[in-house]
């Protein structure tokens, strides 16, 4: 997906130690160390007030740092107002100018930059063919689609061939099949210019489809930051795990450690073997995570290093697979993804199933409080 | 629900007209139903509709017929007006007009209407008045063998042998004039019907239009710089404290203009609140004039008319996202530009209805004037008052009400076609 050699020289955008507050008492963020790689698309996730926005509001210059540096190449930002950044952003309401048009919309930055009449012109129509909207140049943005206005604030974002571009929650006011269909828009265009993003959204289907790498987001710190499949398949603790895609948790204690395993006892007394990731000691209490796609059933358990007996509470169809809510070691909620095709029709509520997992694919991690 | 669907699916593929489950056509049937629901729409909105049209709508166009109506002499001297109409108005009329004439004061004696037409008629020219009335005292007149009528009037005054009194006769002969509107302009009417300038002594109206424009125009001017960077600050502080504020400016907007007015003279007068603070002080060494002249009417006015100004350029400017702002900043462009290029814009349509609505209430103000002002200050609807109240010439004051109802539909167009026809709307 990415390349993993990159240098210091590589670094579009640091963040050295920063930290913000608005009263004085409380940090929104709390000492964030980040670098941003050229031409890397880099999403921002977490839930709301959990600081990924002011972040993005500090880089963008309409926020200042209490404390730390940013840089935009070698240039220190903290004392460069917003617009001498040369940054574009897009936002979440679009912002597009609604007294001007389409055209003239676009035509602002250039304008700006003092540009020569002709070159304005064929820029605009450059962005415009970028983002597929030749016909509607004269078009006022109240006349345009909530998707036309969303695609010109993105041409009016890149016009003016920023090095960085930010997008604040860009797809937010989108229905789900427009904004899909955007996401990949907004990756293709991404890969065509070689700019470099940052993304902000609290969408993690979004972060998982469309970027390079996912910072998240809790309580004004970074959580993990690592490629979608990474945090994906390697959650560092209880909060990704749960944030990131469909999880299961076990509840349990550490009764061994060694090394790279534990044992976890949950509370029946059936023990698991876990990778250990995120735990203490011997003794302490974990939440193990397990995705639903790795739980595997009856005969297809027989193999793995875990084996536990459920009781089937309830099926849930979705069409292409069918979800099996299972009760297992005293925990109610803990899902099984089974493809229609392999479904047992014979199976029905309250039947004992055998499940298994493989011990890498259950994380042993931090005692957590997060449910789905 | 089920037994239906079969039905239903028939009719829909059948290509014949829908019919009700009664046989009914459908279409038929949706028409009556739309007609009953307009009907009940209609008589939801006539109990307003028919309130507007007898206190509005009725009393404008009593009030512009008003400014041209001329009944005195066409009523109450109805020979006389149909014979002079043929006068070829060089020499003096034919002896049946001066027969008509006898006739029409006989009988305007008897009906007591002679002071209503000598009235109309000294409007004209002055002295008139006593013409009539001396003459209509004779009436009726017992001619002697071979005197004519037209001797006889001569004989008892000689200025029946003037024609510039008969043409004042002629011209007031129809029942439209437009005298009323022509002097509220220092204009009047040549012998020839043309309308031309009255001479500078008589002059009066011009001036005083003019000063009404000249005060309103500065009062919205003072009530912009005032008013727009007040909306401002209270479109972009946080809710509770702009609300407390709105509170503040709403509050006196809810007191009576008179009782505003009365608080200002007395924080104004020469021995007023401020001029006592100020000379306590020792910032000035005797009163400042600031009551009963233009500079009291300006405060008094502004001070009054400023939530006009206020309240829809607030509520305009509380509708744009400061990301507008943050957007165009972030392509590059200063703040200070930023605003002037998209904030300000955006706000045009607010401020502009701010300032029609000030100016358009500012040329029909009459109360703060004539409290605060010197007669210097008296705008047009002090005279609308004056010809009411004071000398009961309701068509001069109807002329001067119809002036500044066209000069208030103008402007308006002129607002309309400025700002309304702007693309700002479609934001």
């Amino acid at each position: 997906m990415m390349s993993e050699k990159h240098t210091a020289s590589d670094t579009l955008v640091s963040f050295r130690g920063v930290q913000k507050s608005y009263d004085g008492a409380s940090l929104i963020v709390k000492n964030l160390d980040l670098d941003i790689r050229k031409g890397e698309f880099l999403t921002m996730l977490g839930p709301s007030g959990s600081g990924k926005t002011t972040c993005l509001m500090m880089l963008a210059g309409f926020e200042t740092p209490t404390h730390g540096e940013i840089r935009l190449g070698d240039k220190l930002l903290n004392h460069v107002p917003p617009h001498k950044r040369n940054i574009g952003m897009v936002f979440q309401n679009y912002a597009l100018f609604p007294h001007m048009t389409v055209a003239e919309n676009l035509a602002y930055p250039l304008t700006i930059r003092k540009m020569g009449k002709s070159e304005i012109t064929d820029r605009v129509k450059k962005a415009l063919g970028m983002v597929k909207l030749d016909a509607l140049a004269n078009r006022y943005p109240g006349q345009m689609s909530g998707g036309q206005q969303q695609r010109v604030a993105l041409a009016r974002a890149l016009v003016f061939e920023p090095q960085l571009v930010l997008m604040d929650e860009p797809l937010g006011a989108l229905d789900k099949q427009l904004r899909e269909h955007m996401q990949l828009e907004i990756k293709h265009i991404h890969e065509n210019l070689g700019i470099t993003v940052v993304y902000v959204t609290h969408d993690q289907g979004e972060a998982l489809t469309m970027s390079d790498r996912v910072a998240v987001f809790k309580d004004g710190i970074i959580q993990q930051i690592d490629a979608a499949n990474v945090l994906y398949e390697k959650p560092v603790n209880s909060f990704v795990a749960n944030f990131i895609g469909e999880n299961n948790t076990l509840h349990g204690e550490v009764v061994a450690l060694h090394d790279q395993h534990c044992t976890v006892r949950l509370g029946n007394g059936d023990t698991v073997q876990a990778a250990a990731v995120c735990v203490g000691q011997a003794g302490e209490a974990t939440s193990m995570s397990i995705r639903p796609e790795r739980v595997r059933l009856n005969r297809h358990a027989e193999a793995c290093e875990n084996r536990l007996q459920a009781r089937l509470a309830e099926f849930i169809y979705f069409g292409d697979h069918v979800r099996l809510r299972l009760d297992v070691a005293g925990q109610s909620g803990f899902m099984v993804k089974v493809p229609a095709g392999e479904l047992d029709s014979s199976w029905k509520v309250g039947d004992k199933l055998d499940i298994g997992w493989m011990a890498r694919d259950i994380r042993a991690l931090d005692a957590s409080v997060y449910t789905h | 629900m089920l037994e239906v669907m079969p039905t239903m699916s028939q009719t829909l593929t059948v290509n014949a007209p829908l019919t009700a489950a009664d046989g009914e056509l459908l279409t038929v049937k949706l028409a009556r139903e739309h007609r009953n629901k307009q009907l009940k729409a209609v008589a939801l909105v006539a109990p307003l509709a028919i309130f507007l049209l007898l206190t509005f709508l009725v009393p404008i166009f009593m009030l512009l017929g008003r400014s041209v109506d001329n009944p005195e002499v066409v009523t109450h001297l109805p020979a006389t007006s149909q014979l002079i109409a043929s006068w070829d108005r060089r020499a003096l009329p034919s002896e049946e007009v001066f027969q008509a004439m006898a006739r029409d004061l006989t009988a305007a004696k008897e009906a007591k209407t002679v002071p209503e037409v000598a009235k109309r008629l000294n409007m004209d020219i002055s002295g008139f008045r006593s013409l009539i009335q001396k003459t209509a005292r004779k009436m009726p007149l017992e001619l002697a063998a071979g005197e004519t009528m037209r001797d006889r009037f001569i004989q008892m005054d000689e200025r029946w042998g003037d024609p510039d009194h008969w043409h004042v006769i002629a011209k007031n002969a129809k029942s439209w004039t437009p005298y009323y509107l022509y002097s509220s302009l220092d204009l009047r009417e040549t012998k020839a019907g043309t309308p031309e300038l009255a001479p500078e002594e008589e002059r009066a109206f011009i001036s005083i239009f003019g000063r009404t424009l000249w005060i309103s125009f500065w009062v919205t001017v003072f009530c912009l710089l005032l008013g727009d960077p007040l909306a401002y600050w209270l479109a972009n502080l946080p809710a509770r404290k702009s609300n407390l504020l709105m509170i503040l400016v709403l509050l006196p907007f809810w007191t009576s203009v008179l009782v505003r007015v009365a608080s200002w003279i007395v924080l104004l007068q020469r021995e007023g609140l401020i001029n006592s603070a100020l000379m306590n002080l020792g910032i000035i060494g005797e009163p400042l004039q600031l009551a009963f002249n233009r500079v009291g009417v300006y405060i008094a006015m502004v001070h009054i008319l400023l939530p006009f100004v206020i309240l829809p350029a607030y509520s305009v400017m509380k509708s744009i996202p400061p990301t507008y702002m943050r957007a165009a900043i972030s392509l590059g462009d200063h703040p200070f530009a930023a605003f002037w290029k998209i904030y300000f814009p955006q706000t045009v349509a607010g401020v502009a209805a701010g300032a029609l609505l000030v100016f358009i209430m500012c040329i029909g103000y009459y109360i703060t004037p004539a409290l605060l002002g010197s007669p210097e200050e008296q705008m047009v609807s002090y005279y609308v008052a004056f010809y009411t109240n004071v000398t009961i010439n309701w068509g001069m004051a109807a002329a001067l009400g119809s002036l500044l109802l066209i000069a208030t539909m103008t402007l308006y167009g002129l607002y309309s076609k400025l700002v309304g026809a702007n693309k700002l709307s479609l934001g």
